[in-house]
């Protein structure tokens, strides 16, 4: 029954014509042959030359949707039922010789990490080159079409570029290498697997113009997935959100973004960061559920504030309304209930003339011979959040574990409330140490998993100020409930928890000694953007409410205003701007940080699309 | 980039700067491993000469045991070079080493090279027979067993290799020859009757069942890691792409699997052979077979300190280039380590 | 990676709430690797047979019919209900000789393993976390005894010093370590590097205290599987010089010993040799057999966090 509400026939029509070139009905794929679904009647359609965006956190089956688009299933699943048409032709019922036929010629797939993607003891040449002998007869000219395609996504069409090994090209060469080989047959198909993530915005920016022009000029069609919805919701016009295996809501762009109908899509919204306001982020608690886990009615429910007992035990019907097809039965009672509008932040007052809890002055800083930071001056004021804001290679890491003791190869001058810092950890006095606080990026390994989360948080109390038991469980107690962790969580162990837990668990063990100075280092950069809203907004909470000076490093400059009072560009290894966030973001004084600005992808406001997106694209220059 | 650009604004943004590397790793991994190598068969030796020489006090004495008159000890102590200070005893044996006098043994008074000299072949021609039959056999079944993963060759050899690892490799020989010569079945020689100083390939039925022993012994090693190599290539990311880009399963096996396999196999090739070394000497006391390995332990019952040192010394320089050998290939293999980006 | 800025973690982020593992954790964590261990199909077929071959080892003295070193038969004698192993080659009876002969080689192969273990577990821990000049002293060390085949290294040992008893224990032990302190070197390292060691650091921990609270928690798995291994080799190599001559001295009963002297015999009475033969076989097929039962156990637990992490969007039922 679902597949009669489909998505994109309303859309505009995209500029190569309105053929549809993929149609997916009632996608289905199981854990083994009959196990628990991990994605269920999934349907939509795609015409020439348009994108499609589909969009969810980990655990949505958005991977295994669109690896399903090629015919494929990772091991351990296998698709149930379903048709996928490109072309009117129906892959999952082709035979295996025929499916090969298929894949590369008239699907083609771009990949998320393109340097797991391409075999290492392969020379480039040779495998973009079996890209096309692989599929005898699609191409006339093979050579003539490598080098059309390199060009076509700005890589240097040399021989000398062919000869090399996929390890010496740098990442964004690597990506456009993977796009290159998907467009070398001319594909009816392509899907794009989070092609951007991991390169920095600048590198992200173009590879998204690139993949938007190339998919113009040949009408070809485009299923584009994604976790980070200012990326996507610059360069597609029709986009499908993903949860627990479903779609649940999808329509035009402008409409999804822009007016959310759905209570998971609206809670995802507002949890996007915006680098243009500054509003307090709110993230959707809970989890969602695992595949064999998922509840009996709608799978949102249990996350949801508009859920009642209908919702909990009736799976909900795609609903075509205002130009979008919706999974909820409650729908038009949320659609009456107004947005909530993200509630600006106030800027708190910082008095300028207090002496800086934390001051650098001309810092450098090598790993080994190479020099990683140099002449860096920093000033930290008591009880504000300043943001250092860099792309990879910039050195904010290498800042902040100097800071703290972790990196000892610095020279210069760091002084904590006047007192100067020495290199490394072991000449410090122990209560400087505790009073200056880390958090690590990566809550996978900064939790030993041989201890309780009880040990683990009480470990600095035993440490820094050697009190007694009693003294420890209160205060150990009182650090998990300021990260909004009940008791229970006292005796479970790391692998128990989920990412945002044990972010919080890092946190609250940072906090347990009431430290003056917190330096996070990336901390939300492994975690979904729902929950990044969540750990943000606590972070945010915390520092106002205990007085806390804070360093927050990160390269996502969409999340600078969201939490901090000013701002750090650094740009291999300098400081190239600061002052207070108003001011940096919105008139920046370095070039460098203008294009960053530029750059960074923004989900703009209800009904207008963003710079970038398509219909502004014919009135640009022709994309570098 | 050769492509037209709007005036402010770059094309493709700088590629981030690349930390400054060796030119060539491989060369300089060479140079690297032979002088820690040289560095270790000269330890070696020291430990060795100062074993054999110094530990067991007057090594002339040990020798002659109740035999020992003053006139006696005298004469061998002269032979031995026991008389001169302890460098210069090291100093003539390593010089020995490199100039071919490496002295007589003690026990039969023949020199020690031309007591050695043919059972290091023949132990060569075991090692080395060996040796390759061993890596076609382990690489050919861990390659097939990869590709038909889980499946019920799979389990079989698995298994099985795992239970051959375990076994000692005497009990393998004495496995083997209850079954073929001497219990169930007759048709080869349990012993070989050569002659020390004879050359192996002159009887050669009687290679078979060392061979056969040794071959036994190693293949699982092989075969364990060809496999594991195999699946993790299988699995990996890079075949996943080949797989849709529409890549014929044959080429997806041969063309990426396996180049990516040969590395940390051909580490374990070299390490079975360096144990071939050491597993050398109990098969061939099994099957009397007169290598170097069966000679180590008739100098070892004899006492017969030149013919020791000397065994131990060429063992110590096999085990060297064996590892040397097999680190460069290992590099050669893998470009990412030899290429500099 | 781990050069200064590493880039950003994908923020493909990981699934949420993974499965509460039932290894591993608690109070003693090795226990209740054996235990699961023990469950699995290769760890019960391992477990009985190394147990079977354990029991007869220890209770075999007790109740052995006669005397292993009375000379009760004919040389080579055939089986008989007297003698259901016939008797060896001096005429003695198998049976009996078997009985006693094998929980000295089980002593001494325990023995051997703990100081292999405990002297490569301590080297390869300090070099690895010390870094620098005692890491590279200790490794060059361990390069160059490990340029001797160990059986070599062993016999030269013995030849000179003559074949004691305590002096086979303590080369064989000796011989283990550099490989044993290999492995732990390299888990070491990888378990320096996490990030929960640096927060020990952070807090103005001793190195020493944080070797032992921190890093050798999460060494369990890589230290069983190597004692495992270990136990087995060291059951091989002492077998094998017992068989070559180094052993209790004659007229003890000893596995290894037996196959040798009984070999010339074969054709009269195998059993004199099949016997301590498939004893030998059984249990180091069982050692090992089980040892590879708690490296599979240990394999799915302690998968590093991160890659279990950036599995893809399905979840943990995938890993």
């Amino acid at each position: 029954m679902a597949g009669d509400q489909q998505i994109g026939v309303d859309s505009a029509p995209g500029p190569a014509g309105d053929e549809v070139r993929l149609e997916v009905r009632g996608l289905e794929v199981r854990l083994g042959r009959t196990g628990p679904d991990v994605v269920s009647d999934v349907s939509f359609t795609v015409q020439a030359g348009q994108v499609l965006g589909l969009v969810g956190e980990s655990g949505s089956g958005k991977t295994t949707v669109v690896l399903a688009l090629l015919g494929h299933a990772r091991r351990g699943l296998s698709i149930s039922s379903g048709e996928v048409r490109v072309d009117g032709v129906d892959l999952l019922q082709l035979s295996a010789a025929q499916l090969r036929a298929v894949r590369g010629a008239r699907v083609a797939y771009v990949p998320q990490d393109p340097a797991a993607a391409l075999n290492p003891t392969l020379r480039v040449g040779t495998q973009l080159n079996e890209a096309i002998r692989v599929h005898p007869g699609a191409v006339e000219d093979p050579g003539g079409r490598i080098r059309e395609v390199l060009q076509e996504a700005h890589l240097d069409a040399s021989p000398e570029l062919l000869r090399r090994y996929p390890h010496q090209l740098s990442g964004g060469q690597q990506q456009r290498v993977g796009l290159a080989m998907a467009f070398a047959c001319r594909p009816a198909l392509i899907v794009l697997d989070e092609p951007t993530t991991g390169l920095d915005v600048s590198t992200q920016r173009h590879v998204l113009d690139t993949i938007r022009s190339l998919c113009a000029a040949y009408g070809v069609a485009a299923v584009y997935v994604s976790h980070d919805l200012a990326v996507v919701g610059g360069l597609v016009s029709d986009v499908a959100v993903m949860y627990s295996g479903q779609i649940i809501e999808a329509g035009p762009t402008a409409k999804v973004f822009g007016d959310p109908l759905h209570p998971y899509t609206r809670g995802l919204l507002s949890a996007v960061p915006s680098p243009l306001q500054a509003t307090r982020l709110t993230g959707i608690d809970g989890q969602p559920p695992r595949p064999g886990r998922r509840p009996a009615g709608c799978s949102f429910a249990p996350r949801c504030d508009y859920a009642t007992e209908e919702c909990r035990s009736q799976q909900p019907e795609p609903v075509l309304i205002d130009a979008r097809a919706v999974r909820c039965l409650r729908v038009a009672q949320v659609r009456e209930s107004s947005t909530s509008v993200a509630a600006a932040l106030g800027r708190a007052a910082t008095a300028a003339d207090e002496v800086p809890i934390l001051s650098l002055r001309d810092v450098a800083a090598s790993h080994g011979r190479r020099p990683v930071l140099s002449g860096v001056d920093l000033d930290v004021p008591a009880e504000s959040c300043v943001a250092v804001v860099g792309e990879s290679g910039s050195g904010k890491t290498t800042l902040a574990r100097c800071i703290v003791g972790l990196h000892r190869n610095w020279t210069g001058d760091i002084r904590f409330e006047g007192a100067p810092l020495t290199a490394g950890t072991r000449d410090r006095p122990r209560q400087v140490l505790r009073r200056v606080q880390y958090i690590f990026q990566n809550p996978y390994t900064s939790l030993n998993p041989r201890k309780t989360i009880g040990q683990i948080v009480a470990q600095p109390l035993e440490q820094y100020l050697r009190l007694g038991y009693r003294e420890r469980s209160q205060r150990t107690a009182r650090a998990l409930a300021d990260v909004s962790l009940g008791a229970d969580f006292l005796s479970r162990y790391p692998d128990q928890l989920s990412g945002g837990e044990r972010q919080r668990v890092a946190i609250a063990r940072a906090l347990v000694v009431e430290p003056d100075l917190l330096v996070c280092d990336e901390v939300t950069s492994a975690l979904d953007v729902s929950v990044q809203a969540v750990i943000v907004e606590l972070l945010r909470g915390l520092q106002s409410e205990h007085r806390i000076a804070m360093i927050f490093i990160t390269h996502n400059l969409a999340l600078v205003r969201s939490i901090a009072q000013s701002v750090v560009v650094l740009r291999d290894g300098a400081v190239v701007e600061s002052g207070p966030v108003g001011q940096v973001l919105d008139r920046p004084a370095d070039p460098y940080t203008a294009r960053l600005m530029q750059d960074v992808a923004k989900l703009t406001g209800a009904g207008t699309p963003g710079p970038s997106a398509p219909d502004a694209a014919a009135s640009e220059p022709a994309a570098p | 980039m050769a492509t037209a650009t709007a005036p402010a604004e770059p094309t493709v943004p700088a590629e981030p700067t690349v930390p400054e590397r060796n030119e060539h790793p491989l060369l300089l991994l060479t140079a690297r491993r032979l002088g820690i190598g040289v560095i270790t068969l000269f330890v070696v030796s020291v430990i060795v000469f100062w074993a054999t020489e110094v530990l067991p006090g007057n090594a002339a004495y040990a020798v002659l045991g109740r035999n020992a008159n003053p006139a006696r000890l005298h004469a061998l102590e002269r032979q031995l070079h026991l008389n001169q200070g302890l460098l210069a005893q090291y100093w003539t044996w390593l010089s020995g080493l490199f100039t071919g006098k490496l002295g007589a043994s003690l026990a039969n008074g023949q020199p020690v090279w031309g007591l050695v000299e043919p059972r290091l072949i023949n132990s060569a021609v075991l090692v080395f027979v060996t040796g390759l039959i061993g890596t076609v056999i382990g690489v050919t079944l861990g390659a097939i067993a990869a590709l038909r993963k889980d499946g019920w060759f799979d389990h079989i050899t698995s298994v099985a290799a795992l239970t051959v690892t375990s076994l000692p490799e005497f009990i393998v020989a004495i496995g083997l020859i209850i079954l073929f010569s001497t219990v169930v079945l007759h048709w080869l020689p349990a012993v070989s009757l050569l002659p020390p100083g004879t050359y192996a390939w002159s009887q050669p039925e009687l290679l078979i069942l060392p061979v056969a022993t040794l071959v036994i012994v190693i293949v699982p090693y092989i075969f364990r890691m060809m496999r594991a190599a195999m699946i993790e290539a299988l699995e990996s990311d890079y075949v996943e792409m080949a797989r849709l880009k529409g890549v014929p399963e044959w080429r997806i096996v041969l063309g990426h699997a396996l180049p990516n396999s040969i590395a940390p196999t051909i580490q374990v090739i070299g390490l079975n052979f360096l144990y071939l070394a050491g597993g050398v000497v109990l098969v061939e006391y099994v099957f009397n077979y007169p290598g170097i390995g069966q000679g180590l332990v008739f100098a070892v019952d004899n006492r017969d300190i030149p013919v020791i040192q000397f065994i131990v010394v060429v063992l110590a320089a096999f085990y060297v280039c064996v590892n040397i050998g097999s680190d460069v290939v290992a590099l050669l293999a893998t470009p990412r380590r030899r290429i500099p980006r | 990676m781990v050069t200064g800025d590493a880039p950003a973690l994908p923020p493909v982020a990981p699934p949420p709430a993974a499965p509460p593992s039932a290894t591993l954790t608690g109070r003693h964590p090795w226990l209740s690797v054996l235990w699961s261990a023990a469950r699995t199909p290769r760890g019960v077929v391992g477990l009985t047979m190394a147990l079977f071959v354990l029991l007869v080892a220890v209770i075999g003295p007790a109740v052995s019919p006669h005397s292993p070193d009375a000379l009760m038969t004919l040389t080579f004698a055939k089986p008989s209900s007297q003698f259901p192993l016939g008797g060896d080659f001096l005429g003695r009876d198998v049976l009996s000789r078997v009985l006693n002969g094998g929980w000295l080689l089980l002593l001494m192969a325990v023995a051997a393993t703990a100081i292999g273990i405990v002297v490569g577990a301590a080297a390869g821990m300090s070099a690895a976390y010390m870094r620098g000049a005692p890491d590279g002293i200790i490794m060059r060390t361990v390069d160059v005894i490990l340029a001797f085949p160990q059986l070599v290294f062993a016999l030269l040992l013995l030849s000179l010093l003559g074949p004691k008893l305590w002096l086979i224990v303590l080369a064989v032990g000796l011989s283990h370590a550099p490989a044993v302190a290999r492995v732990i070197r390299s888990a070491t390292l990888d378990v320096s590097e996490r990030d929960y060691v640096k927060v020990a650091e952070l807090q103005g921990m001793r190195p020493a205290k944080v070797m032992t609270k921190e890093i050798l928690p999460n060494l369990i798995s890589p230290l069983m599987v190597e004692a495992g291994l270990r136990l087995t080799y060291s059951i091989v190599i002492i077998a094998g010089l017992a068989f070559l001559g180094f052993g209790q001295p004659p007229p003890a009963a000893n596995w290894g010993t037996m196959i040798n002297e009984n070999r010339i015999g074969l054709q009269l009475n195998p059993w004199a040799v099949i016997a301590p033969a498939a004893l030998i076989a059984l249990l180091t097929i069982g050692t090992n057999t089980f040892t590879d039962a708690v490296a599979r156990v240990t394999i799915g637990v302690d998968r590093r966090p991160e890659e279990a992490a950036m599995l893809d969007d399905l979840g943990p039922e995938q890993a």
